[in-house]
């Protein structure tokens, strides 16, 4: 996917700021006039979007200078996951990216499953894709209801949290739990997909679409949105590319790069769906993008329906008893059983030498996870790569030349989640 | 594009006999937490130096095999920075400063970023306890 020819120029040359690519510094001139105040935003400002502090100079209302300030909400999940066992690190990741959440457990399992060199069975792929893209929209709402609210369109918030809790009580459906499942296991799923799952997603699927027409209804043609959005945020494709960029915020910049089409994984290359690409690169198109990818995803979420009916009976997990749970009730009968049971729920498995880097697409971009085993039980380093991180670090870029109501809009736009950037 | 910096520590690797701490963060004797590290099946090749850079780069084509560029370094030795060539790698180089101590040369900006500045020592080092850390309001400050 190369970018495309025709692509328009969002302006010319490069707005990274030099020397230090993610602070925007203000100009000796402008220092000078000795009008320029500093703000302080944040960290605990109800619109950052999380515990993200920004640290703006201002002459006038304009912005001249900018650093972000990130941190707060580390938690050392790395290290963590450094003193569980292979299983019971699954947990984790969920609670990193807490909003994709279904996202970045896959990521974790994908690499897991690299170095264990299995391969899922069918069932397990199509249900795997089917929450991811679940997981897509439930993502992409929360998105679209925070932004908007931080514009001022409070309503937008109400609608995408409406549909955001049918994502969730689907969730709840399959997995038992609203958020943070742990559904996925490495082999395949935790359990078999619960029957009278297949119509209420059906029900899902028929319903979003309209959804997503009273979204943009209420949006796209709205006089207040498109002032406060078109043209705000600027960001071309060569510093999205150069600031690593991926995901959303680099699609509407003009760059046809989505992982599931050009690394197809689970079997996305089996799907019917398109990828949206603005060339606007603006915070509008970061939206738009967004939302047709929402469409996008229900259609992708009716194909797995569509095959998943067919695989009824198949089985959800790889049946290697090294490192999957023996079925519960051979507990009872078969003494083999019980030792792998206790031998993987004491010890846990070992995973064999090596180190690997999964990846995927998530809501917010490339998900990485760079894992190293050394052979045992436990991961020697997990090192995630967090979409959110990168997001932040085109704030400075994106910020050139904007005014300080626009800080607002362009910290929403790139879609940041703290718990993803600090980890 | 530069995707991702990923630094990892490699002390005590099983198979760096000279560098075997034993089990990190935990006392000596038999550990209930740790049962499996006692017999590994096959020791793990040895690592040249202590921590690795790792830097995942993809070309923005369909079909292009991603690419990891690693760089082995000892305790006290510096890696030149590759800001001027990514920007994207200035917060990624600034996490592998601040969380496994490694500095980069030629960085513009390199301060801890997770960490708050007045932070002693880099939390994902092997060597770096587990808990330990005063925690506020808890009557053992």
């Amino acid at each position: 996917m190369a970018i495309a020819p025709e692509r328009p120029r969002i302006y010319e040359g490069t707005r990274i700021p030099a020397p230090i690519p993610t602070v925007l510094q203000v100009p000796d001139d402008v220092r000078a006039s000795g009008d320029v105040l500093q703000v302080n935003f944040g960290p605990n400002h109800p619109s950052t979007h999380g515990v993200l502090r920004l640290i703006v100079d201002l002459s006038g209302e304009e912005v001249v200078g900018l650093s972000a300030v990130i941190g707060y909400l580390h938690t050392g999940f790395e290290k963590s996951m450094e003193q569980k066992t292979w299983w019971k690190a699954i947990t984790y990741p969920e609670r990193i990216d807490y909003v994709g959440y279904q996202n970045n457990e896959l990521v974790f399992v994908l690499a897991i499953e690299k170095l264990l060199g299995c391969v899922p069975p069918p069932k397990a792929q199509w249900m795997r894709m089917l929450l991811c893209e679940l997981n897509r929209i439930h993502s992409h709402l929360v998105f679209l209801g925070t932004s908007a609210l931080e514009l001022g369109a409070i309503s937008m918030f109400w609608y995408c949290f409406r549909e955001r809790d049918l994502v969730l009580d689907l969730s709840e459906l399959v997995t038992g739990a609203r958020m943070h499942t742990r559904y996925f296991q490495a082999g395949g799923l935790a359990e078999d997909i619960p029957r009278g799952f297949y119509p209420e997603c059906r029900k899902f699927c028929d319903w979003m679409p309209h959804a997503i027409d009273d979204y943009e209804s209420l949006l796209s043609r709205n006089e207040i949105w498109l002032e406060r959005t078109k043209g705000v945020g600027l960001l071309s494709a060569d510093d999205a590319i150069a600031l690593g960029q991926t995901g959303p915020n680099l699609r509407a910049s003009g760059v046809d790069w989505d992982l599931r089409k050009v690394e197809p994984y689970l079997a996305y290359d089996e799907v019917d769906f398109r990828v949206p690409v603005y060339h606007g690169g603006d915070v509008y198109d970061r939206y738009k993008v967004r939302v047709d990818e929402m469409r996008e995803s229900t259609r992708i979420i009716s194909q797995c329906l569509d095959r998943l009916e067919e695989m009824e009976g198949e089985p959800w997990i790889v049946d290697d008893r090294k490192y999957v749970l023996p079925p519960r009730h051979e507990l009872q009968t078969s003494m083999e059983s019980l030792i792998h049971h206790f031998k993987i729920v004491t010890e846990g498995y070992r995973v064999p030498e090596g180190e690997v880097y999964a990846t995927l697409e998530g809501p917010r971009g490339e998900y990485g996870c760079y894992v190293v085993s050394d052979g045992g039980p436990k991961p020697w380093r997990v090192k995630f790569r967090a979409p959110s991180f990168a997001a932040l670090e085109a704030t400075a870029t994106c910020m050139t030349n904007s005014y300080v109501a626009d800080l607002i809009a362009i910290v929403g736009s790139l879609d940041a989640v703290m718990g993803d950037t600090d980890r | 594009m530069l995707v991702d910096v990923a630094a990892a520590d490699y002390l005590g690797w099983p198979g760096n006999d000279e560098r075997v701490a034993g089990y990190i963060g935990t006392h000596d004797g038999r550990d209930l937490n740790n049962p499996g590290t006692g017999g590994l099946e096959r020791l793990p090749e040895p690592k040249p130096k202590r921590f690795s850079v790792s830097y995942h780069l993809v070309r923005l084509r369909a079909g292009a095999a991603r690419v990891r560029v690693q760089v082995w370094v000892d305790e006290g030795e510096h890696v030149p920075s590759v800001v001027d060539v990514w920007p994207a790698a200035d917060w990624h180089e600034r996490e592998a400063w601040d969380l496994m101590g490694i500095p980069f040369d030629g960085h513009p900006n390199l301060r801890r970023i997770l960490m708050e500045d007045d932070w002693e020592g880099h939390p994902l080092r092997k060597d770096y306890p587990i808990g330990g850390e005063p925690v506020r309001f808890s009557g053992e400050e």
